[in-house]
């Protein structure tokens, strides 16, 4: 299954990164029916981290009550224009996907 | 090695085949993460998802705070963001009350990373929303409720 790209972006003022990111997932409960009265098996994104030049800046776990195509915004200190901010995120199908963005 | 990967996931699923893969040294240690906590997001109400976070009684905090819409449209998509003013703060989860599996997300914030995390979640009805913030070995909780005209689980 091919994996669609994530919107990255990321900005710092004052010393303080600010990521955005929004990630194409359907992220799928595993709760709804489709036309036929079958369940739609369960599809989300379990684990996700954020890395700044490598360095884990955040890690987080989801359920299935995150939203579909995700959006997620943190901040962390430190980080200067051009430095790399990269997210990785895996589902419960075991895909796995990594994009990257430079701090604008 | 991609082949390899392809078997890999043939013979087993989810954690068993990350496991697996880690183990065999496929995914970079960087890479590999934290093993899902499966307890707490398939713990259904509040008390055993806290238990299952290891949060016992966690005491209400005025420097925690639960932002989003009084009421929300759309329970599919409702913007939600926790801050915590309270130093040292190491970990950061939000928990949907009325929601079939209340734990709707949990965020390891390493030195350096703010308590101050957005993302939009889906509410199934209207519910309390609680942010469950751990610093040091103790946690701390606020909440606030959101008004859901149209539930987001579908159906």
């Amino acid at each position: 299954m091919a994996t669609k790209p994530m919107r990255i972006r990321a900005s710092t003022k004052d010393g303080v990164t600010e990521v955005k990111a929004l990630i194409a997932h359907e992220m799928e409960t595993g709760q709804r029916k489709d036309a036929n009265g079958a369940v739609i098996p369960a599809w989300f994104i379990t684990e996700l981290t954020a890395s700044h030049n490598g360095k884990v800046v955040l890690a987080s776990e989801f359920g299935t009550a995150i939203s579909k195509n995700p959006y997620l915004a943190f901040k962390f200190k430190g980080g200067a224009a051009g430095d790399k901010v990269a997210i990785t995120w895996k589902d419960n199908k075991g895909e796995t996907r990594t994009d990257e963005a430079a701090i604008g | 090695m991609n082949n390899q990967r392809r078997n890999v996931l043939k013979t087993g699923t989810g954690a068993a085949v990350l496991g697996a893969l880690a183990a065999a040294g496929m995914i970079a240690p960087g890479i590999a993460l934290a093993d899902w906590n499966k307890a707490a997001f398939e713990a259904k109400s509040m008390a055993d998802t806290l238990k299952a976070l290891g949060a016992t009684q966690p005491a209400d905090s005025k420097d925690v705070q639960v932002t989003g819409p009084d009421i929300a449209e759309n329970g599919a998509v409702v913007p939600v963001g926790v801050t915590s003013a309270i130093a040292g703060t190491t970990m950061v989860a939000i928990l949907i009350d009325k929601n079939p599996n209340a734990l709707a997300a949990s965020f390891k914030l390493p030195e350096g990373t703010e308590a101050n995390v957005q993302t939009r979640v889906k509410m199934g009805q209207t519910s309390n929303v609680y942010a469950l913030v751990k610093a040091g070995d103790k946690f701390y909780m606020a909440t606030k409720e959101i008004k859901v005209t149209l539930g987001g689980c579908g159906g």
